[in-house]
């Protein structure tokens, strides 16, 4: 294994079991960059990168951007907010103004689903998808299984359900393609209003209710609702859907297993997932911060590595 | 292509113990020297120094680690092939020591040019020397020497020298034929 199989990288269905090996295994060598002294190195220093974001971030823009930096690649950033977006310009056009300043790669996050796949289409340069609308997010799904990897030792037969908010949730689709891809057994559980209708058609078990699910896994990825994203009343209320399915110390008491907990961020303290379980032990949330900027190190890296030079 | 010995298993073995006599003679106790191993090829040859000096000399404990110097290689997005990585043992801090880098080959010079960047950025080794098996001298890309060598082999640019240091301790030369 030699190369990736694909030069840009937007979405975690078209990668390799392989590919996603090599990046696991570059992503610990950057690990252990990060938790040296100095905590940066040379190998992109050639190299421009543009961060477009057409969408708020704010974890997923410091990791890109902070993984660029210690790879010593120059940073240009530019978000839709204070942009020519706002004048009319489209996408294509944008982003061939931002490359013919000399850029090479590309992260971009848009609220358009295959925004990423059309502009990796139309311009020339290495695409990285940092979300697409409800499509795929590939660098969390990466970050997660990455975690899961390291507290557990392989996902190779892991249950792992995802709770929450499927339907609009990219980080689903993408951590279903990943974990699925590395043997692990995928569920999803939430509202039957939130889980979109053919879901069982990518192998993955639904559960309706929380214990449920919290029985069957080995780790729970709990999930924020989006309310940006819902244009019409897909449950009664946020006080309800906590009452269902926020996760809380009672419902991992009751387990006679000890569960990974998970949660890509932003956190909804009292909502989704309780403050004690947040800050548990169990919770492996602040590691799957720490482990985005390694995985987004690999991925720049192998990506920026196999273009010609 | 064919394929002679240049070094058989008791030559090999002479060539070692001189060196690590050698090292012995210059940093006597290794109270303040470590040995570094330059991945990937130069681990097993690190190894086997290190474990001769131990056994010869009756030491303790010889301070020793692993380096990798994939992130500062000049030819990143040079090669068809991507650089991987490969793990870096280093958990001792090197400040104010004396280091010495060993690899298998020296060739062009341009890996030891690498480790001693990678090597930079986990302090500043009082001396920093090169170990090297072997010497291909006459292809030099940079003004780099080593400082304790096995021997010196006259090769051409085609040619490979392979190192096995692990199965049948003999080192061989590749020649292309039809350049003989």
């Amino acid at each position: 294994m030699t190369r990736l199989s694909s030069n840009h990288l937007l979405g975690l269905k078209n990668l390799t079991a392989e590919d996603v090996q090599l990046i696991f295994e570059t992503a610990d060598n950057f690990k252990a960059v990060l938790n040296r002294p100095i905590k940066k190195v040379p190998s992109l220093r050639d190299i421009t990168i543009a961060n477009v974001f057409f969408e708020n971030s704010t974890r997923t823009k410091i990791s890109f951007e902070l993984a660029e930096k210690r790879l010593s690649a120059d940073v240009v950033n530019f978000s839709s907010s204070s942009s020519s977006v706002s004048k009319g310009e489209t996408l294509i056009d944008t982003v061939n103004n931002i490359l013919s300043m000399k850029v090479d790669m590309v992260v971009m996050r848009h609220p358009a689903p295959g925004a990423a796949l059309f502009l990796s289409k139309n311009v020339d340069a290495q695409i990285i998808n940092a979300g697409d609308g409800t499509h795929e997010h590939p660098t969390q799904a990466l970050l997660d299984a990455y975690s899961i990897r390291e507290k557990l030792g392989s996902l190779e037969g892991k249950k792992v359900v995802i709770v929450g908010d499927i339907l609009h949730s990219r980080v689903a689709l993408s951590n279903i393609y990943c974990l699925q891809k590395l043997g692990a057994h995928v569920a999803v559980c939430g509202p039957p209003t939130l889980i979109p209708k053919h879901i069982a058609a990518l192998g993955v078990q639904v559960f309706y209710k929380l214990q449920d699910a919290l029985d069957w896994c080995d780790v729970a990825n709990m999930l924020r609702i989006q309310m940006e994203r819902q244009e019409t009343k897909y449950f009664p209320s946020l006080r309800e859907y906590s009452m269902q399915y926020g996760l809380t110390m009672e419902h991992i008491n009751k387990l006679s297993k000890e569960i990974t907990v998970m949660h890509p961020g932003p956190i909804n303290r009292g909502v989704e997932i309780s403050s004690e379980v947040a800050d548990s032990e169990q919770s492996i949330i602040l590691n799957q911060v720490e482990n985005g900027v390694a995985i987004r190190m690999a991925v720049l890296y192998l990506l920026a590595g196999q273009k010609e030079g | 292509m064919s394929k002679r010995i240049i070094l058989d298993t008791p030559q090999l073995n002479i060539m070692l113990h001189r060196m690590a006599i050698e090292l012995y003679e210059n940093h006597s106790n290794f109270s303040n020297c470590a040995l570094i191993g330059l991945q990937p090829r130069g681990i097993a040859l690190a190894r086997k120094i290190k474990a001769l000096l131990i056994e010869e000399f009756d030491l303790d404990h010889v301070t020793y680690g692993e380096l990798d110097s994939t992130f500062y290689r000049d030819d990143f997005r040079r090669n068809e092939k991507i650089l991987i990585p490969n793990s870096i043992a280093l958990d001792f801090p090197i400040e104010g020591m004396d280091i010495v880098l060993i690899d298998d080959v020296l060739y062009t010079g341009r890996s030891v040019r690498s480790a001693l960047n990678a090597l930079a950025d986990f302090g500043r080794p009082a001396k920093t020397e090169l170990l090297t098996l072997i010497d291909r001298r006459f292809k030099r890309e940079l003004p780099i020497q080593p400082d304790y060598v096995g021997t010196n082999v006259d090769t051409r640019a085609h040619d490979r020298v392979i190192v096995d240091l692990e199965k049948e301790n003999k080192v061989w030369i590749l020649t292309e034929q039809n350049n003989a």
